[in-house]
């Protein structure tokens, strides 16, 4: 699934920041050193999670470990923040995101 | 207090301004405060840092704008005495107690996940503040961001939340982050701006006490108007939808009513104080009219009503970055002549009067910028309030018919709102307003959302403390 | 005798009830919708203390014989909750597991087994291999559980107020805020219960349901039994994906836990800190370390799942377990209704259908015997008493 409305724009896009190499639900993807796990998945994705009450969507809202609607699981079954995590090379994202209503 | 024979132990909780200049004064003063920081860098929100790769993306000048001289001073001077600080960057403290015999024990959650707790003779809270939302229908939507989070996409990650979004809502930030989207490549769809020209106006003698400021947002917002990005003022927008090609936000004024395309929003009513930690050890608050908000009460150099705990920043209320230095300074004076260590009499009586003219100023901003406490009865029954648990202004409606609650911590136990990974922090305050207004009841009367520890959700597999372990 | 029926008045009792816990409440419905005048006078808010912060299980599974009528008593109101006070208050029934870690814990649950099907219950004794099998989410170090199907729970927040507002539609007077100072024996008969928030108002029936509370408040009254004050620690995570069904206990006491609803994950064990005064608790840090290892270490699935909150409440215990419940000799009129020691949750809607017929009767259908209140008088008291 994608949300083809919701998308990041990068500032200077060319700047020669390392790609990384990571994983959304199985499936390869890259992001940039410095990107945080909801930039990746913004950007891949469209969105963080389906939330747990009536399913909707979810795509971050206030980006600073507030309002705690980016929790997301890896594949080695840790719950992060998105919004606070970097991410890092290897890491494999799980999500919810696929599961429907 | 502790011996007084031994070098007090000082925590200050939160890496921003007001955290980094207490912890560099007392630094100075020889404490080697502990400065807890949730954030892998210091800055706080305001003056954030980017995380290293993305340094040379971003200059200082285009991350902070008109505060980047400032900004890099506070960053230099807390570098500065590094080494003479003990900082624990990515330290969630989640629970903080009085000990029996006098001093505090922190509960932290480390970078790496470990957990930990650490005993202290006096503590400096300054944990900042986040955004203050008034929901509307379609603000759980992918793409809809607050103000804060679509400024931090910015400052933290280089990113825009969209070319064309629409910034909705009222407070400096508002013109602030708009402007630096249209600096940034972005086009900003439009500015809905909640306050009203004349509310500006009739706040305009006190915003005067920091001129250069003031005219800063008007210039923005002339700046905006000029490249032709529609700037509206005393509308508030209704409802947010998504379309095939973007977002849709409906708005009305008291005049007219339309509606903007863009490909984002962000949202936002000013900021709200993050001051769980404070009502964890029992600090007294008190519900401020001006702002609506419940503060915890302090005296004019950050004392709170637990002997030991000072307050610093916009936790105290919310009064910016430039105050929140000044008054980090402060509590760390207070708290040294409080505790016999060092005395500047003189200095503190400057750092008071400057924080009251900076009290000045947000009051004017409370007037210019006030939350439409009144639009919260007419929120569409259909609207997310908590949007941690999916809970309606209906569901709650219902709820205060069905249970008559006496407060809003009755209210939760009722609804589930606030039951949330968030705790209430955004949905407390709209609950207290649906309560009041639907029973007639003062917001003194219907309190606010208790605090619980841990203040934010702990995951992970390491929750031991060790009784006593004592870092 | 306790009735005041039996005094041969001809009108119904006047009564008054201390403490709006589910006791409280639960007796003030059933009392009234016999068309009795009740008044429950609360000094807090309605299901405020232990009645609305406690674990929520409801469970026949492994009480006391004795204690095993009123637990089934209640069931038959939980399960009828929704008809009879319009609210089903989240109540399910997936049964309840305990488990054994040892097979001295295994012993326990095999003499259980028997106690249970003389009462008719559905319990089955599950060796390590069916268990995995049917539960293959636990940890491998499980010796055997039982099951007991009919158990589950309910949202205890819900609970004291939805049988309030039942009550109170049937006319129940439910005073908050109201904290009892003084009881008088009056001369005619009867009592007067004042206090600072409310009216002075007198009834022929005094029931001392204030919990934490009900032990020095009913001292005049030959409330006899030594409790013991203690704040039982909870916890709640983030929701997940349900996948618990029944409600799990481990034999040991150590770790309870259920699966909300909504995914969210309750759990206690251990308890918290009580402030000097007895008045107030809070979380412990201790437990709050041990009990969330003990958890994750029975269902290693929960390992990283984030803790939202944890809280505790205060509850009275007896020396044996068992409440307090019924008139000390020489008190006529005054019945205490206490000392739950942590089964006024799931046994409190019994406890009030038992109590509206103890007051309207005279007698009851469930033996009582076993929770007087004289009971511990043959334990030594300190000289001064």
């Amino acid at each position: 699934m994608q949300n083809p409305c919701v998308t990041f724009h990068r500032i200077n896009a060319g700047s020669d920041r390392a790609l990384i190499a990571l994983s959304i639900d199985g499936r390869a993807v890259t992001g940039l050193d410095g990107d945080t796990l909801l930039s990746v998945l913004i950007m891949h994705r469209g969105a963080l999670r389906r939330a747990e009450a009536g399913g909707d969507l979810r795509a971050g809202f206030c980006g600073m470990g507030a309002c705690q609607d980016c929790w997301i699981t890896l594949a080695d079954g840790r719950r992060v923040r998105a919004c606070s995590t970097l991410a890092e090379a290897g890491m494999a994202i799980v999500t919810n995101l696929d599961h429907g209503q | 207090m502790g011996n007084e024979t031994e070098t007090p132990r000082i925590a200050i909780v939160g890496g921003g301004p007001a955290g980094m200049r207490a912890a560099g004064l007392l630094a100075a003063a020889g404490l080697r405060p502990v400065l807890f920081n949730e954030a892998p860098e210091p800055g706080g929100q305001i003056y954030r840092r980017p995380p290293p790769p993305l340094r040379t993306v971003l200059s200082p000048a285009r991350l902070y704008g008109p505060d980047a001289v400032r900004a890099m001073a506070l960053h230099s001077d807390f570098e500065a005495v590094a080494d003479r600080i003990d900082h624990r960057s990515g330290t969630l403290v989640w629970n903080i107690m009085k000990q029996e015999h006098g001093g505090f024990r922190l509960l932290h959650q480390d970078a790496d996940g470990g957990q930990g707790a650490h005993n202290c003779d006096a503590v400096i809270l300054a944990t900042g503040a986040m955004d203050r939302i008034l929901p509307m229908p379609g603000w759980t939507l992918p793409g809809v961001w607050s103000m804060g989070g679509a400024q931090v996409m910015l400052k933290g990650q280089a990113s825009l939340v969209g070319r064309r979004p629409v910034f909705a809502g009222s407070g400096p930030l508002l013109y602030l982050v708009a402007w630096q989207y249209a600096k940034e490549g972005g086009r900003p769809a439009a500015v809905i701006d909640a306050s009203t020209f004349a509310a500006k106006l009739r706040a305009a003698p006190m915003l005067a006490a920091r001129p250069a400021v003031a005219l800063r947002g008007l210039a923005m917002a002339a700046a905006l108007r000029l490249r032709g990005i529609p700037v509206i003022e005393g509308a508030h927008a209704d409802r947010i939808e998504a379309t095939d090609t973007g977002m849709r936000v409906h708005w009305s004024s008291s005049t007219s009513s339309g509606q903007i395309d863009g490909d984002a929003v962000a949202i936002g009513h000013g900021l709200k104080s993050e001051q769980q930690l404070a009502e964890l050890l029992g600090c007294r608050s008190r519900h401020n009219a001006e702002s609506g908000q419940w503060l915890i009460e302090t005296d004019p150099e950050g004392r709170t009503s637990v002997a030991g705990a000072y307050l610093a920043g916009d936790m105290a209320g919310i009064r910016g970055g430039h105050a929140a230095e000044f008054a980090g300074e402060l509590a760390a004076w207070a708290l040294l002549a409080d505790l016999k260590h060092r005395d500047n009499a003189s200095r503190r009586a400057v750092l008071r009067r400057k924080l009251s003219r900076q009290d000045r100023f947000r009051r004017g901003l409370e007037q210019a910028f006030p939350f439409p406490q009144h639009r919260i009865a007419s929120l569409p029954d259909e609207t997310i309030v908590c949007r941690c648990e999916g809970i309606s202004a209906s569901a709650l409606r219902r709820a205060i018919t069905d249970w008559q609650p006496a407060d809003v911590n009755r209210l939760k136990a009722m609804s589930r709102c606030g039951m949330g990974r968030c705790q209430g922090r955004l949905c407390g305050q709209i609950a207290a307003g649906l309560l009041t207004a639907q029973l007639g009841r003062t917001p003194g009367d219907v309190g606010h959302l208790r605090a619980q520890a841990p203040i934010k959700p702990i995951p992970g597999s390491q929750l031991i403390v060790e009784k006593g372990a004592v870092e | 005798m306790n009735s005041f029926a039996m005094h041969g008045h001809a009108r119904l009792p006047r009564v008054c009830i201390i403490g709006a816990g589910i006791v409280g409440t639960a007796t003030a419905f059933f009392l009234a919708r016999s068309g009795c005048d009740v008044t429950i006078v609360e000094r807090g808010t309605v299901g405020g203390q232990a009645s609305g912060v406690n674990f929520g299980g409801v469970r026949c599974h492994g009480r006391d014989p004795s204690e095993l009528p009123l637990a089934m008593r209640s069931r038959t109101i939980w399960n009828r909750l929704a008809e009879l006070i319009g609210h089903d208050c989240d109540f399910e029934a997936p049964g309840h597991l305990k488990i054994a870690r040892s097979s001295a814990e295994m012993d326990t649950l095999t003499r259980w087994f028997d106690i249970g099907r003389a009462h008719d219950l559905d319990v089955e004794l599950l060796d390590r291999t069916q268990l995995m099998r049917r539960f293959p989410w636990l940890a491998s170090d499980i010796v055997g559980a039982s099951l007991c199907k009919g158990d589950g729970f309910a949202n205890p927040r819900l609970v004291a107020p939805t049988f309030a507002r039942a009550a109170r539609a049937l006319g129940a007077s439910v005073l908050e805020g109201s904290a009892v100072t003084a009881i008088d024996r009056l001369q005619g008969g009867g009592f007067r219960v004042s206090g600072a928030n409310f009216n002075a108002l007198e009834a022929d029936v005094v029931v001392n349901a204030a919990g934490a509370w009900a032990a020095s408040l009913g001292l005049p009254f030959g409330a006899a039994a030594p409790t013991v004050t203690r704040a039982p620690q909870m916890f709640v995570t983030e929701p997940t994906a349900r996948f618990i069904g029944p409600v799990l206990g481990l034999v040991s006491g150590d770790i309870y836990l259920r699966q909300s609803v909504r995914g969210n994950v309750i759990f206690g064990g251990g308890q918290g800190h009580i402030d000097p005064g007895g008045i107030r608790s809070h979380p412990d840090e201790t437990t709050f370390a041990r009990t969330p290892a003990l958890m994750r270490n029975l269902i290693p699935a929960l390992t990283h799942t984030a803790l939202l909150r944890s809280w505790t409440g205060l509850e009275a215990n007896t020396p044996d377990g068992l409440p307090v419940i019924g008139t000390s000799a020489g008190h006529d009129g005054f019945i205490h209704a206490y000392g739950f020691s942590g089964h006024g949750f799931a046994t409190g809607p019994g406890v009030g259908e038992t109590l509206s017929e103890l007051i309207l009767r005279g007698q009851t259908r469930i033996d009582l015997t076993s929770f007087h209140p004289d009971r511990f008088n043959t334990i030594a008291r300190p000289a001064a008493l």
